[in-house]
């Protein structure tokens, strides 16, 4: 009797728990994020090269913000009349006239303001791929593993063929097709990049699909949607964020390769532009270093970062990395 | 499953997988901006002759007809006539793949040497500088684009010191009379030195990390301790027994490298003026030269394709715990 009285009540507590979380379901899923992702950021913090890389991308975002406060001239304004072509403007601490803090190129255009607008595309290209490619890799993994059977047989062949593609001459052949826009880099990147994360994200979701939390909300009768939303995709974040990292790299080493082989966007400065026109010009021949070495510098270190940050989300993921390295 | 019937069904897939892509490949090119006809006829031509040129290259054939010449003149390797230079596609192709596998096959010996030493050596010398500056030099090698690298080489060694040609295959008074002639010359390989390092510097990453986390793995291995209670020196240990027990993923690995490294070639030949296939292909899409366009990527990909086969094999060939269910 006693115990009868017991059970119900653990009932009614439970049910009035239930009404509570229900009242509260968005509060309670803002602090169960917030939660997971400061006990993340704190993991990510003491970890000093993480730290360095979150600087690095901002310091690149703030110079990409103010690029028209910090650029001394316009980027794409030539600095002399008359000429199209002609030997360019040494840096101002080389015996240069003017004022150019690294020159001017062949055609005029001052370095130092085409770098500081360089970092716009790179980290346009870089965080929208990282995204793009993240998100739609997760999405995929999500339902193929999920779903498996023929979902995740017909997905999974999909993926198969994206990985038949070579990287680089997939992206030349369609940036060259839809025309060499900045948007058509991103696009071209993001068609083929997915592939990585899906197919690794998929394994691990066919994992969690097996634990006896996701069998015990799918015996309770929640949706799929549900399952997948609340109890799968929180799991297989941090793996998210690990490649949405490493597609910054393939982002802006893509852009810049795409744009050193001529198929960059005409209308706007970049990293990779800028080394074309060095290499165009032969400035490696004159020995115009203040020319190629600083574009390859910065595209290197928003990469490294990118790396870093990937490499410390690793160690969130897995744990048993922490504390070795 | 058995082994056959794995790579029987692995055929099959391979295959489906290549007319995946060559479908795609048909529909982008179709959807290209630009009438191809406009490009190689001339303006002034009669419109008789026009007619006729375009009837020759099938172009007025309604899109199914076009679609099944297509595939089956690929799967026959008739890869039609370029528009540019009016000579066969398969000649230009076995023209530059020569040049491109040389370069390729070269880079890939030194990234895989230098890779595998120095991933062994990193995990022997744990926590230590050595493996620091191993991990360090393998990000490196991940952020910096190749082709600025590439710029950076030419720039110092070819006219600073001056001890490497600025770009080329031959001197331009040297005229051998065969390939075989070539590749043997002295000439040859003092052009080769410079692209082939630098590519190989680019491709040494992966073996790099790759064997250091093997490496860590196997060492964990009870039959380590055996060879150490022998009384074998620590070298011996690393070299001949861990790091042979730690190749098996670096064979396969290697194996999709190549597939990748074909076409990954391109930015290299571009800085180094490497008459390769990669850099062809660049240039056929920049003047809209189809048929080239088209072998060229077709054999990329299907290198990439027929590569991620090759390495599906040998890991159950070199692996007789690999089972397939």
């Amino acid at each position: 009797m006693s115990q009868g009285e017991g059970t119900r009540e653990l009932f009614e507590n439970l049910e009035g728990y239930d009404e509570l979380d229900d009242v509260d379901s968005r509060k309670r899923a803002i602090r169960l994020w917030s939660e997971t992702l400061s006990e993340q950021w704190a993991i990510l913090r003491e970890d000093k090269l993480v730290v360095f890389g979150v600087v690095t991308i901002t310091f690149f975002g703030l110079v990409a913000l103010l690029a028209p406060l910090l650029a001394p001239n316009p980027p794409t304004e030539r600095m002399w009349e008359g000429a199209m072509i002609m030997q360019w403007e040494n840096p101002l601490w080389y015996g240069g006239e003017g004022s150019y803090l690294l020159g001017t190129t062949a055609e005029g255009y001052d370095i130092f303001s085409q770098l500081i607008y360089g970092s716009r595309p790179a980290l346009i290209v870089g965080l929208s791929a990282a995204v793009i490619c993240a998100g739609t890799g997760t999405m995929v993994a999500l339902v193929a593993g999920y779903y498996g059977g023929r979902v995740d047989d017909v997905l999974m062949r999909i993926t198969d063929v994206a990985y038949g593609l070579p990287l680089l001459p997939s992206v030349i052949l369609l940036v060259a097709m839809l025309g060499p826009s900045f948007l058509n880099v991103i696009l071209a990147v993001c068609l083929l990049q997915w592939r990585a994360s899906a197919r690794v994200i998929r394994s691990q979701v066919l994992s969690i699909r097996e634990r006896p939390y996701v069998q015990a909300a799918k015996v309770t009768g929640a949706s799929d949607w549900r399952i997948i939303s609340r109890h799968i995709a929180p799991n297989i974040l941090p793996l998210t964020f690990l490649y949405g990292a490493f597609a910054i790299a393939t982002g802006i080493l893509t852009e810049a390769g795409v744009s050193f082989i001529g198929l960059g966007d005409p209308s706007q400065v970049s990293w990779g532009t800028m080394l074309q026109s060095a290499w165009t010009y032969n400035a490696m021949y004159h020995q115009a270093w203040w020319w190629f070495i600083p574009p390859g510098i910065c595209i290197a270190l928003v990469v490294i970062s990118g790396f870093l940050i990937g490499r410390g989300y690793e160690e969130v993921t897995n744990p048993a990395l922490r504390g070795n390295n | 499953m058995s082994k056959l019937n794995f790579a029987i069904r692995r055929t099959f897939q391979m295959v489906a997988t290549l007319w995946v892509i060559a479908t795609l490949l048909f529909a982008m090119f179709r959807a290209m901006p630009g009438d191809p006809t406009t490009y190689f006829v001339s303006e002034g031509m009669p419109p008789e002759a026009r007619e006729q040129l375009i009837a020759q290259y099938g172009l007025d054939q309604p899109t199914h007809i076009q679609y099944i010449e297509f595939i089956t003149s690929l799967a026959t390797l008739e890869l039609g006539i370029s528009f540019h230079s009016g000579r066969e596609v398969t000649g230009i192709i076995w023209l530059y793949l020569p040049n491109t596998l040389v370069l390729m096959l070269t880079a890939i010996a030194f990234a895989y040497t230098f890779g595998i030493t120095f991933g062994v050596l990193a995990a022997w010398k744990r926590g230590e500088t050595t493996e620091k500056g191993a991990v360090i030099l393998a990000l490196l090698q991940r952020s910096f684009p190749e082709f600025w690298v590439g710029l950076v080489v030419v720039g110092i060694f070819g006219a600073w010191l001056d001890v490497i040609p600025m770009s080329g295959m031959t001197s331009g008074d040297h005229r051998p009379e065969s390939f075989l002639a070539m590749i043997t010359s002295l000439d040859f390989l003092w052009h080769l030195i410079a692209p082939a390092a630098v590519f190989g510097f680019y491709l040494m990453g992966l073996p790099l990390l790759l064997m250091r986390n093997n490496m860590l793995e196997v060492l964990a291995e009870d039959f380590v301790d055996v060879c150490r209670a022998k009384g074998l020196s620590e070298r011996k240990v690393m070299f001949k027994h861990a790091a042979r027990n730690a190749l098996l993923p670096i064979v396969t690995a290697a194996a999709v490298a190549i597939g990748y490294a074909v076409g990954g070639a391109i930015l290299v030949e571009t800085v180094f003026s490497w008459p390769g296939l990669g850099r062809e292909m660049v240039r056929a899409v920049l003047r809209r030269d189809y048929p080239v366009a088209q072998g060229t990527f077709m054999l990329l990909a299907t290198t990439v394709v027929f590569m991620n086969f090759v390495a599906d094999l040998l890991y159950s060939w070199l692996d007789p715990r690999v089972v397939y269910e």
